[in-house]
């Protein structure tokens, strides 16, 4: 019996994500006696060995150049190796393939799923529970997964990743999608701009701004304190709107949904809308000109004063703090 | 052409969230539903805007629920949906829905299923993708554009780090997000008109669901904020870094 988990390699390097199911998938393997596989496209020597480390006992090698591509062609490819490893769980990250993979399989092999998992599984006897946020984050929810084989998806940034000093055995894994055929035709692919920052829904720390900027040219300051801290800047729904920054900037209900260790907010009053994107934050700054902002309700630290003096002090102490560190 | 674009029935956003029945149900009581409002700004205009632009003949409302969601079916038809189903079952989990849904549009031949990329309440972003599972179909999640050429979805999508332009055949199923439409209130003309459109209730078909709800809890939310002036913000620093342990 295994724990199959699914792990992507993106720009060069194993996704945060997908090392975080490594672990997760691990003490699974614990609750359920059964051994670590991951499943992986495409990796060279150093990424299977972090992969090693993160807890896999094997790795099924991939080098299919469908696999990755559309979800038709991987969710068939992880199907294979379900089948060949008798995989029981199988563990995704709760990412965008996450979200258009793990379904299709849930679907394809009749597997009971729950998507965007908080926690470890309670496994008693037949007994398998998993909790997951519900109500955008206002409440969450235990699920009993009821099938024989059962799949998670892991929301990111849940656990912080440890690294051991495991070697894995490392396998060749063919997969044969010969009589698989998808009919999506890529034609054009556009890359967000993003001046070498970590993508936002993988990001750790996020400054993010609201209409309290009062206008695009104002956002140096958002840019210089997010600098100081490698952070990744983010932006309210009104900014996204007026254009002031790019869409995929915009972090609230209808946009990105983030959980980063630091979520500084400025000049964001905090409608709920917004709130629901952000609410799964570990620590939460809110810098606003008006006390009564809803935000500060939930928030952990918070600042009264005007943004465009505070920022810039800010990101001095932040530099600071940084040089006496090193 | 024929859409068929599922919604689901959802508690307002703004809706203070309880359980009853010593936390394993949701507690509806005095809580105002509507739309799940990725279904109905992205999903359903963008399919009417394609009715009214002659590319499609046809816009359905699938629906699997409870005949206390009428009055939001209703409000889909008001929108300007032709006619409407509904599923008469309250669905325990994504599995069960997307099984009714898959079953419907195939047996009914639509060419297109669409729905929004997640439902505020569950937020399990899996009903597109295990109704496109269940059928064979391709399937687009997060689209923030969608053209129809003959018998082709032209579709630009949201990807890790950027966005991709692709086309693909009819039949399929995708997932809606922001810039697919805009929201549209319904005209009088429109609340009138859907009193009397079609909306038919038919039996569940498949299996049970796969997984159930045990019990719910709500997060705890923040407690106290701790307030600090300009002057200190050498202070914030040292309290995220030692407090707080995120920098």
């Amino acid at each position: 019996m295994s724990v199959l988990v699914f792990v992507e390699i993106n720009k060069g390097r194993v996704k945060k994500a997908s090392l975080e199911c490594v672990n997760y998938a691990a003490k699974i393997a614990q609750l359920t006696s059964s051994s670590v596989v991951v499943f992986v496209n495409n990796a060279d020597a150093s990424q299977l060995e972090e992969i090693g480390k993160a807890g896999a006992s094997k790795i099924l090698a991939v080098k299919n150049d469908k696999v990755g591509t559309d979800s038709v062609y991987t969710t068939a490819a992880i199907e294979q190796a379900v089948k060949a490893e008798n995989a029981k769980t199988i563990v995704f990250a709760f990412d965008l393939t996450g979200k258009s993979v793990a379904p299709r399989l849930s679907a394809k092999l009749k597997a009971g799923m729950v998507a965007g998992a908080t926690d470890y599984p309670v496994v008693n006897g037949n007994s398998f529970e998993v909790k997951k946020n519900v109500f955008s984050g206002k409440a969450s929810a235990l699920y009993s997964i009821n099938s024989d084989i059962k799949i998670i998806s892991l929301l990111p940034n849940s656990f912080p990743i440890t690294l051991g000093s495991n070697a894995a055995s490392v396998v060749d894994f063919n997969v044969d999608l010969g009589s698989v055929t998808s009919k999506i035709i890529v034609k054009e692919v556009k890359s967000n701009a993003s001046d070498g920052m970590v993508p936002l829904t993988e990001a750790e720390l996020v400054v993010s701004a609201g209409r309290g900027l009062k206008g695009p040219e104002n956002w140096g300051i958002i840019e210089e304190l997010a600098k100081s801290l490698n952070a990744t800047t983010a932006c309210s729904r009104p900014v996204s709107d007026m254009h002031w920054r790019p869409h995929h900037e915009h972090v609230g209900q209808t946009g990105f949904a983030i959980r980063p260790n630091l979520y500084i907010a400025i000049g964001i009053s905090g409608a709920i809308q917004h709130l629901a994107g952000v609410n799964g934050s570990k620590t939460i700054v809110v810098i606003n000109n008006d006390k009564e902002a809803p935000f500060f309700k939930s928030a952990d630290y918070g600042i009264v004063g005007d943004a465009f003096s505070i920022v810039p002090k800010l990101t001095e102490a932040i530099k600071k703090f940084k040089a006496n560190q090193n | 052409m024929k859409i068929l674009v599922a919604i689901s029935n959802v508690p307002d956003t703004t809706t203070k969230i309880q359980f009853s029945d010593n936390d394993t149900k949701f507690n509806s009581a005095g809580v105002t539903f509507v739309i799940n409002p990725y279904d109905e700004w992205y999903a359903l205009v963008r399919a009417l805007e394609l009715k009214e632009s002659g590319a499609a003949e046809k816009v359905t409302i699938i629906h699997v629920g409870l005949a206390d969601s009428e009055a939001t079916i209703r409000k889909g038809l008001a929108i300007g949906a032709d006619d409407a189903v509904r599923v008469d079952a309250e669905g325990p989990d994504s599995y069960f829905v997307s099984e009714q849904i898959a079953n419907y549009a195939k047996a009914n031949n639509y060419d297109l299923v669409m729905m929004g990329k997640e439902t505020i309440n569950y937020n399990g972003s899996s009903v597109g993708a295990m109704v496109a599972g269940l059928m064979d179909l391709p399937f687009v999640s997060l689209a923030t554009k969608l053209d129809v050429s003959g018998n082709k979805a032209i579709i630009e999508h949201e990807i890790d780090g950027g966005t991709q332009v692709v086309e693909c055949e009819f039949p399929m199923v995708l997932s809606a997000a922001k810039g697919m439409a805009e929201q549209r209130i319904p005209n009088m003309r429109g609340i009138m008109a859907s009193r009397t459109k079609p909306l038919a209730v038919i039996p569940a078909t498949g299996s049970a669901g796969l997984t159930s709800i045990k019990s719910y809890q709500l997060n705890p939310g923040r407690t106290t904020c701790k307030m600090l002036s300009e002057d200190s913000l050498d202070e914030l620093v040292n309290l995220l870094h030692t407090e707080a342990k995120v920098i």
